[in-house]
């Protein structure tokens, strides 16, 4: 196994930020992995908290993250019909520990996300663990660390992060 | 507050089965202003659970109908509601969130204060007279009035308003109902959700006890139930009612297909659920007999208690309030209510449902502020679209849960607050 680069690791994290700014939600699924976890904490809760024992914003597994998706496509989906736009901007990219199948990337994120007049920013913290597989690289998890308080006054995460 | 007569609050004829709300209700800047003195400072506000609070020396700052509140239990485990500000000159004396500490010190001139708000000392003390210290003006203030029932923290800032468990009236019942789900006591899950709606705060409430909107603006949240659970095959939908519970608090009580971790078994939840379920099932009915049990366990509610909390007993446990900041814009706080003797399979199961429906993250609550603010942008048009409709079931015998009676138990009490006095008796302009 040749060793990762953070170059490969940013066209990885790059072209996810692409795919979801483009709602090509049902291909980006297809980055995660079979046990792949989604998990957004509450802004008020220490970094490695755990979504079995404390409330969280969003706390998706790989089925949930399916429902996710497949909730987000239809028309039903008030929140995001029509959808919303958005701009992902993944920064600050480091690998920050790396074993024979897997890194553990730490990133910056801000997202812009524009919907009937109204734009609100969402930034903070990204922290992946990246399954390194034969074609490349599969999320197994991908938790956003909030930096603001609360969701004010952005108010949700329709989108995903 | 004067109002032109010509443009009423509320239109209600109940021979015709009338009852329209005045748009303007949602966006004028008098309302709005009128509210905070009428509504916020004449009713019993939700500050938080005892539970937030375990140890002496805890203490939580929360902002309460937009003044900042020192939520504290002092060193001999009371729990107090403070003004957080110095009674010096008037700086929040506290700037954290939450933590544990034997004091607090205001920072612009080092004034010192216990948990209790008692002023233990300041620099230069020399330069005050004797007994300054044991003057009440020298402590930080309490809340005017501070009740608790059940572990639900109230204040007020109407040192005149009716005992808390008055206020409750009929509100009362249905927290002893969700309370009795376990003898151990309940806890607030650490984590607050604390997001916004670019809505009138009024909408929410609507919102919370609407029971008509569920299956249209929640279709894909019913959409994955369905298909993940088997759940039209449990039949255990069924439908139910709606109360007016008096002072203008409400509930629905209904049945619904989804699973309750106290305690409603879903086939999503395999068979170690089955048996666990079964056992918290058992021992509610041993606490409580039969009938009560299947009331506490298979029963949903969305209790509101007027004006700004909801306390949702549904597929997990939440406790919600809100607060307007502009017109058109309120923050609101959620939190997850459990029991204490609740097992981890049961919290993990409990937390995910949570998540699943609940909350700005989601599959409904998201839906539920798209609705609410394009109610709030329908609202431009008041000028000339005057009027909301909640008039579905009146003059039913029994309101069922997807009527709208729990709305107009809401809006007959805050129009009473709003303008005391004979209620104006409108007929047939609105027909």
């Amino acid at each position: 196994m040749q060793s990762v680069s953070r170059a490969d690791v940013e066209d990885f994290l790059f072209n996810e930020a692409d795919l979801l700014d483009q709602w090509r939600l049902p291909e980006w699924l297809t980055l995660f992995t079979d046990d792949a976890k989604y998990e957004v904490p509450c802004t008020d809760l220490p970094a490695d908290a755990s979504s079995e024992t404390n409330l969280f914003y969003i706390a998706d597994d790989r089925t949930r993250l399916g429902e996710r998706v497949k909730r987000l496509m239809k028309r039903t989906a008030h929140a995001e019909f029509p959808h919303s736009k958005t701009s992902r901007i993944v920064g600050n990219v480091r690998i920050q520990a790396s074993k024979d199948d897997e890194v553990a990337v730490s990133c910056v994120f801000q997202t812009l996300r524009t919907k009937d007049g109204t734009t609100d920013l969402y930034f903070g913290t990204t922290k992946y663990r990246l399954a390194i597989q034969g074609d490349g690289f599969r999320i197994r998890e991908k938790r956003c660390l909030l930096a603001g308080e609360g969701l004010r006054p952005s108010g949700r995460i329709s989108i995903v992060l | 507050m004067n109002t032109p007569s010509q443009q009423p609050a509320l239109l209600i004829d109940p021979a015709q089965s009338i009852f329209k709300v005045a748009r303007r209700n949602f966006v004028d800047p008098e309302i709005f202003k009128a509210e905070k003195e009428m509504i916020f400072d004449r009713s019993w506000l939700y500050l938080g659970h005892s539970s937030e609070l375990p140890n002496p020396g805890d203490y939580i700052t929360r902002k309460v109908a937009g003044r900042g509140i020192l939520f504290t239990r002092d060193s001999k485990g009371q729990l107090r509601a403070l003004l957080n500000t110095c009674p010096h000159r008037g700086a929040q004396v506290c700037r954290e969130r939450k933590g544990n500490a034997k004091s607090f010190q205001c920072f612009y001139h080092g004034w010192v204060f216990g948990a209790d708000g008692k002023l233990r000392s300041q620099p230069g003390e020399a330069s005050y007279p004797e007994g300054f210290k044991g003057r009440d003006t020298s402590n930080m203030q309490p809340v005017p009035r501070f009740e608790t029932y059940r572990d639900f923290n109230f204040i007020s800032f109407d040192s005149n308003i009716i005992p808390l468990v008055d206020y409750l009236a009929g509100a009362r019942e249905f927290l002893d109902v969700i309370c009795d789900q376990t003898d151990a006591g309940m806890s607030i899950v650490a984590g607050s959700q604390e997001y916004s709606i670019r809505a009138n705060w009024k909408l929410l409430t609507e919102n919370s006890i609407d029971g008509y909107h569920a299956s249209t603006t929640h279709a894909t949240y019913f959409d994955i139930l369905m298909s993940s659970t088997d759940n039209l095959a449990t039949g255990m939908g069924g439908g139910g009612y709606g109360y007016d519970l008096g002072n203008g608090h409400a509930v629905l009580e209904y049945g619904a297909p989804w699973g309750r971790p106290v305690a409603q078994w879903i086939p999503g939840w395999g068979e170690a659920g089955k048996s666990e379920i079964g056992r918290l099932y058992d021992n509610l009915v041993t606490r409580h007999g039969q009938e009560r049990a299947d009331r506490i366990a298979r029963k949903n509610r969305n209790l509101f208690i007027f004006p700004n909390l909801v306390v949702n007993d549904i597929m997990a446990l939440t406790v919600r309030t809100y607060f307007p900041v502009a017109p058109d814009y309120m923050v609101i706080n959620a939190w997850a209510l459990a029991p204490n003797d609740e097992s981890a399979w049961a919290r993990k199961y409990r937390l995910n449902n949570f998540l699943e429906f609940l909350g700005p993250g989601g599959f409904a609550t998201p839906d539920d502020a798209e609705a609410l603010e394009h109610c709030q942008r329908g609202f431009q048009n008041s000028k000339e679209a005057l009027w909301n409709d909640i008039s579905k079931g009146m003059g039913k015998d029994k309101a069922h849960h997807d009527d709208e009676l729990q709305m107009r138990a809401f809006w007959t009490q805050w129009n009473k607050q709003m303008f005391p006095g004979p209620v104006s008796s409108i007929k047939g302009v609105a027909a």
